[in-house]
């Protein structure tokens, strides 16, 4: 999967009038500004692919269009008609259909039924289905290839027969404009392949087509454009070629010129504190993690970098023992598969989960003294005072509640509160999530001061590059469930980088 | 209709048809539990569209029984209207009560709305307690007519009056707009992105649910003669109602009647035991609860299908 360089379309895109129109959307939760002012038109037969990191907000606006959530401001027009703030029932029966990426089919019914489900009318008083709708289900299920199991149960089909029938249910209601979300999550090469054409075909029938999705590479061959969105804003719209080599872009993903300061693998004890060996771990049918294998040395910093979806996640919990896995791993001799997760954490593996799970309603310094309950009352207040010097501002907040706090203040207590715990080695995952640059340069001086003014481990998660890169002494890259690549800092621009994006 | 060529169909026909022979060879006493258990079994039957099908957990059937109960009870008691008016007036008191319960309580999510119906139930029960000149308070209402002195009479009643609503919610469970409720129960915003009024389909549901347990109600009132809290409306024969639906099979329709006749059942047997009979029973179904989720009817089913 190097497909660095798009293909032109196919199809050029049809210069016909826009059929959905964004304008000045806008969407607040609270004090955050998840989408600002989002302008964007969508034509009939073009496939539009909309991209960000996670926590740009591409998936809210997606939500927004489809009704699931409300805009706080702006409009939404489809063919000229505003169907902005309109429950999803109505925006669906207007014209616009969702492909989810994440959906529960009726375990009890069949395919077929599944299926003929999106073609009923949304009647209280239809006690029998008309003749065609079998039919048609019928028809339906041919098309996306799952002509062979109609009579079988979602249970026991495989993950990619499930998003077939994803993308089944959203052909049956015939929308004008289809929206998927993250079309190729969990795909192997062949079925990207054979969900690429079955996408194709929407936009062959004059569908207007949106992509949501975290990076243009995975997109690149399919769209016929991309609308690039960063922290709830747009930063690039045009070709895939020209969104990948636009600056900002670039600077979004790969950050600018990176500085690392690593120290050699030599330069440790030889004996690794942490060893994980050929992990496997399963979701269901999806395969989140293929023969993960890494290692962590006392006292280095290893970044694995890798897009959302790639497995990070996935891997830190197999680790933490929060999901099952196959494959050893095995912390300072000892192995951790039977271990629960309470005894993992005792024996000094602190993950810091991407979601933060602070408690909202109470104070910073009660957070803090949560994380740091085991430790005698004068231990305790040490490791604070520690804390407040690595995090200042954490000190003049002291007495404010966690849920007041900016997002970059939120992680930095999140951080500081696994710290009171004196873990052998922290786990951050994703501590950059819908953070500002700003506040991204706040807490990388700290992760800095952190690792030259203590000896301890850090296992760091990242898709931000900029952000993994500095700091680590070595990386692995994640994709698609596999670590492709292992290495030093200083390396990874030049093997890596261009594939990254 | 597919349902007539399912062998379920047939088994349960078959089933009646033979309980429908008892008054020829059980006692008087035996076909009065059953009577009763019938009852039962439409309200857990009721119970079950909302929490098999909609998705809905109901923590207060009894208040929808309660109002189809007392709106029958009190209509003949106080203006002697003959029964059948009195039986369609608490089946329309139950469906706008249940209504008005659910049009707000399906706005909020999760535990809430089950909360919500929980609240429901201790006020009705202390609005009856306070107007009790109306409903007969804490002593309870007697009611001038029944339906039959008859227990023979009474007893085919039941078990017709359950026959016909076990065909009608089941097949209302199998239909089209069935399988949107059911959609609309496990994953109520992908079924909002297809097109369909989930808010529309749970309410209607409601009021099925309600006017099912509000007739059968009222029917239990006309058969006992009297219309009591503790009878009716009290949460422990709320619990029952929900332990009966969930031991015969969550999704199943019938599986709640069985289920229904099997804990009056099992009572009788083990009132030997004096009070550890109720202890037994609760054990069972916490047993079932816990180490088989589907209940008896929905292992059976599953086993099947697959």
């Amino acid at each position: 999967m190097t497909v660095a360089v798009a293909p032109p379309p196919a199809v050029s895109p049809v210069r016909a009038e826009p059929c959905l129109t964004v304008r000045g959307l806008t969407k607040r939760y609270g004090g955050l500004v998840a989408v600002k002012g989002i302008d964007l038109d969508l034509r009939p037969g073009e496939i539009l692919g909309l991209i960000g990191p996670n926590g740009s907000g591409k998936s809210t606006v997606m939500k927004l269009i489809m009704g699931l959530e409300r805009p706080s401001a702006g409009s939404i027009r489809l063919d000229g008609a505003e169907i902005g703030g309109m429950p999803a029932h109505r925006v669906a029966r207007s014209g616009i259909g969702l492909v989810f990426q994440h959906a529960r089919p009726l375990q009890r019914q069949t395919v077929l039924e599944n299926i003929s489900l999106a073609l009923l009318p949304d009647s209280l008083i239809r006690l029998a289905a008309d003749p065609h709708v079998a039919r048609r289900a019928k028809e339906i299920a041919e098309r996306v290839g799952l002509g062979a199991v109609v009579d079988r149960r979602p249970g026991t089909l495989p993950f990619a027969d499930l998003r077939r029938l994803e993308l089944a249910k959203a052909i049956a209601r015939d929308p004008r404009v289809v929206l998927v979300d993250e079309p190729f999550a969990g795909l192997t090469g062949g079925e990207v392949a054979a969900f690429s054409e079955l996408i194709r075909g929407f936009r062959d029938e004059g569908k207007a087509v949106l992509l949501v999705d975290h990076n243009v590479k995975s997109v690149a061959a399919l769209v016929d454009r991309v609308f690039a969105m960063y922290l709830g804003e747009r930063i690039a719209e045009g070709s895939a070629e020209a969104v990948m080599a636009d600056p900002t872009v670039r600077r979004v993903y790969l950050g600018g010129s990176i500085e690392t300061a690593a120290r050699p693998e030599a330069a440790f004890k030889p004996d690794s504190l942490l060893t994980v060996e050929n992990v496997d771990v399963l979701y269901g049918k999806a395969q989140a993690l293929r023969s993960a294998s890494i290692h962590v040395h006392e006292g280095e910093f290893v970044s694995v970098v890798g897009l959302n979806g790639a497995g990070k996640t996935t891997l830190f919990n197999a680790i933490s023992g929060l999901v099952p896995h196959t494959g050893t791993i095995r912390f300072d001799g000892q192995d951790l598969a039977r271990m629960k997760p309470a005894a993992i954490a005792r024996a000094g593996i602190v993950q810091v989960p991407e979601t933060r799970e602070l408690f909202g309603d109470l104070s910073v310094r009660e957070n803090l003294d949560l994380g740091g309950q085991h430790f005698p009352k004068a231990e305790s207040a040490r490791q604070r005072e520690w804390l407040y010097e690595l995090f200042p501002i954490l000190r003049d907040r002291e007495t404010q509640s966690a849920r007041t706090l900016s997002g970059g203040e939120q992680q930095m207590l999140t951080i500081a509160r696994a710290l009171m715990m004196r873990p052998r080695l922290l786990i951050l995952d994703e501590p950059t999530l819908g953070l500002a640059p700003v506040i991204l340069e706040l807490l990388s001086k700290a992760l800095e001061k952190l690792r030259q003014t203590t000896p301890i481990t850090v296992l760091l998660g990242e898709q931000n590059v900029t952000f993994a890169l500095p700091h680590a002494d070595r990386v692995y890259v994640l994709e698609q469930a596999r670590i492709v690549w292992e290495g030093p800092p200083q390396r990874f621009a030049s093997e890596m980088g261009t594939k990254y994006l | 209709m597919k349902l007539l060529t399912t062998p379920g169909f047939w088994i349960a026909v078959l089933a009646v048809l033979a309980a429908a022979t008892l008054p020829w060879w059980v006692s008087g006493y035996i076909l009065g539990l059953l009577t009763i258990a019938y009852y039962f079994g439409v309200f857990s039957m009721a119970w079950d569209l909302l929490f098999g099908f909609a998705g809905e957990v109901n923590f207060g059937p009894t208040f929808l029984i309660g109002l189809g109960a007392y709106g029958a009870g009190i209509l003949n008691n106080r203006y002697e209207l003959p029964i059948p008016y009195c039986l369609a007036a608490g089946t329309v008191l139950a469906v706008v009560g249940g209504l008005a319960l659910a049009l707000p309580a399906l706005k909020v999510r999760g535990p809430y709305f089950g909360l919500i119906t929980l609240v429901a139930v201790l006020l009705l029960q202390n609005m009856i307690v306070v107007f009790s000149g109306l409903t007969g308070g804490e002593i309870g209402l007697t009611v001038p007519d029944v339906i039959s002195i008859d227990a023979d009479t009474n007893y085919w009643l039941a078990l017709g009056f359950m026959a016909v609503s076990g065909l009608i919610l089941t097949a209302i469970a199998r239909s089209p707009a069935g399988l949107i409720l059911q959609a609309a129960g496990q994953d109520p915003v992908v079924t909002g992105a297809l097109g369909f009024n989930v808010a529309k389909h749970k309410l209607a549901a409601f009021a099925v649910s309600a006017a099912f347990s509000g007739l059968a109600g009222g029917l239990v009132v006309f058969y006992m003669g009297t219309a009591s809290v503790g009878t009716l409306i009290n949460t422990s024969v709320g619990v029952q109602v929900i332990i009966a639906a969930v031991l015969g099979g969550r999704r199943t329709i019938v599986g709640a009647a069985l289920g229904a006749v099997f804990l009056i059942a099992a009572g009788e047997l083990l009132r030997p035991l004096g009070g550890l009979s109720t202890f037994v029973v609760s054990a069972v179904a916490l047993l079932v609860i816990l180490f088989v989720p589907s209940g008896l009817l929905g292992l059976a089913s599953f086993r099947n299908a697959r």
